[in-house]
């Protein structure tokens, strides 16, 4: 796996978090696919749930309806720093599996601008039809266990 | 008792009501303290682990009464003891992880003074000295000092624990309808799929109240009132402890009935969405696993446990509070230890609902810091409490605040206002 098109794979899809571009992000995973935040701690036990949790490409769209019409939070954006990919090896599906850590700084409404969370990106990547990198699986597992307030917006 | 320089002696509660309660009880330091000293170190029972937590001898947990630390640990016997994490030499905390095994005794880091499962002290390092100089004097009586014990209880896989010992046996406590709700849900062991804890920027109170005012869920949550996973003009209502303190709300699943409602677009309420669609309609995949068409139960136990059934999406949220304007909200999601793979699945599925980042639940995250911000000069005010009436039974409606208003009747009770 080309470690630059994984550098641009991150680096597009923080971009579109970062400008607000949400309903892009769906676009960065396959059709059938898993998107899951959780902790260390939930991984290091064994217990499966998420905070997020997206088992098709389609809950990842409701997840952004959901932000863009029903749910109510102040203004608030996030600024992610991505580090570099360390491809881990290839799964059974074809898949590469890539690790990559991230920080990510919310700013409020108010102006605070403030860490909200780090950790890093378990990802298994693949190219699709048209030859572009995706994600079949990103399972974003955040280094604490504490979240200030809400988690609105994708990590 | 010191009351002089808080402001409930210039502000203090509007004579034997209910329905105003005033600004200063979320914000007084001092009123803070009585409530640690009174609630928490008080008369009530408070959730510290769930029994599949601590499966063998040795498992323990550490966790929060109020600001108390204190340790939860299965013995030899089976029995489950709780103590304060506080060692009685100097104070160091006992235990600092979350969870562990300990074979038979915990040790403290600091000087190596260890406990027995019981939290007695048992050994200190170098207590004769070295060569017969130093050590501890002779008369020192080991019994007399340890940390402070709580005694505990366990209900359908909860273990509670209380440092008082007028607390009443829990079924007395919870009361029997409450109970019975309770045992509904946990009619079978449990086995946790995971643990999130959510830092709220409010006193501890405002999320309580919000956990019982069965008022706001349909306005506040679109994702409740467009879905019809509770409206209020659905069947349901909510049951209150007679001391006021636990409450039962529910929602009866008659969607079919209840479509047919015009009453959240007559009162032009912003949840009534009705082009709102789910893409993957899976989420909302329920199964009545219950067996008696009651979709979503929520349930408090006084001060600060919170047991909750969204469709199949179980868990129990600890409310810690972390100084007059903070709290940590702890959530731990569960299932059966007999689930198949897919109820699996759905729960996971339908914990997207909860949590942090819960379509409904995140709402309450923000709601109470909003109130906390808004009430910021005013501490010589009240707030209204008075849909349904003035009083705190029980009522076949949840256009009410009947469990809110128990809440307080059951505060002031232990607080001595």
């Amino acid at each position: 796996m080309d470690l630059t098109r994984l550098v641009e794979l991150n680096a597009a899809y923080a971009r579109a978090i970062d400008n607000e571009q949400y309903e892009d992000w769906p676009g960065f995973f396959l059709e059938s696919c898993l998107y899951k935040v959780t902790t260390a701690e939930n991984v290091a036990k064994g217990l499966e749930a998420g905070l997020i949790y997206a088992d098709s490409r389609a809950m990842l769209q409701d997840r952004i309806s959901a932000l863009r019409q029903a749910n109510i939070y102040e203004r608030q954006r996030y600024r992610h720093i991505v580090g570099l990919p360390t491809v881990l090896g290839t799964s059974d599906g074809g898949a590469a599996e890539v690790e990559t850590p991230f920080l990510i700084v919310r700013i409020m409404r108010d102006g605070r601008m403030e860490v909200f969370a780090t950790g890093c990106y378990r990802d298994k990547v693949k190219a699709n039809g048209d030859g572009h990198l995706r994600f079949v699986e990103r399972i974003v597992v955040c280094d604490g266990s504490r979240f200030d307030t809400l988690v609105a917006i994708p990590f | 008792m010191d009351i002089a320089h808080d402001s409930r002696t210039t502000n203090p509660w509007p004579e034997n009501s209910v329905t105003r309660v005033p600004y200063w009880v979320y914000q007084d330091e001092d009123n803070y303290k009585r409530e640690l000293n009174r609630l928490f170190e008080g008369a009530s029972w408070h959730f510290v682990c769930l029994e599949a937590e601590i499966p063998n001898k040795g498992d323990y947990r550490t966790n929060f009464v109020g600001a108390l630390p204190v340790i939860v640990v299965r013995d030899a016997d089976g029995a489950i003891n709780c103590f304060e994490n506080r060692c009685a030499h100097r104070g160091a905390l006992i235990a600092f992880d979350d969870a562990g095994n300990v074979e038979n005794n915990f040790k403290c880091i600091y000087h190596a003074w260890s406990y027995d499962l019981c939290g007695n002290l048992r050994g200190i390092a170098f207590e004769r000295g070295i060569n017969g100089v130093g050590g501890m004097p002779k008369d020192f009586k080991r019994e007399t000092f340890a940390p402070r014990k709580l005694r505990t209880t366990t209900l359908c896989g909860l273990v509670f624990a209380t440092l008082s010992p007028d607390t009443p046996p829990i079924e007395d406590f919870i009361g029997a309808e409450v109970l019975g709700r309770i045992r509904r849900v946990l009619n079978r062991p449990i086995k946790v799929m995971g643990r999130f804890t959510q830092a709220l920027p409010n006193n501890w109170k405002l999320y309580v109240e919000n956990v019982k005012d069965t008022y706001h869920a349909s306005l506040l949550h679109l994702f409740f009132g467009t879905f019809r996973i509770t409206r209020l003009t659905q069947g349901g209502g909510v049951l209150v402890s007679p001391d006021g303190g636990s409450h039962s709300s529910y929602t009866i699943d008659n969607k079919a009935s209840d479509a047919q409602s015009t009453a959240y677009r007559d009162q032009g309420i912003r949840t009534e969405k009705q082009d709102y669609k789910l893409a993957d309609p899976r989420l909302l995949d329920t199964v009545d696993e219950f067996k008696d068409g009651i979709q979503l139960q929520i349930l408090s136990v006084f001060p600060s446990f919170i047991l909750q059934q969204i469709h199949n999406c179980l868990a129990v949220r600890q409310v810690v509070p972390r100084g007059v304007d903070a709290m940590d909200l702890k959530w731990t999601y569960f299932g059966f230890a007999d689930d198949p793979p897919e109820m699996t699945q759905r729960r996971l599925r339908q914990q997207n609902l909860v949590g942090p980042a819960g379509f409904v639940s995140m709402e309450d995250g923000c709601v109470g810091g909003f109130v906390q911000r808004g009430i910021a000069a005013a501490g010589d005010q009240v707030s209204a409490i008075e849909m349904g009436g003035p009083t705190t039974e029980s009522q076949a409606t949840r256009a009410t605040e009947a469990s809110v208003r128990g809440f307080w009747k059951a505060y002031r009770q232990h607080m001595g206002y």
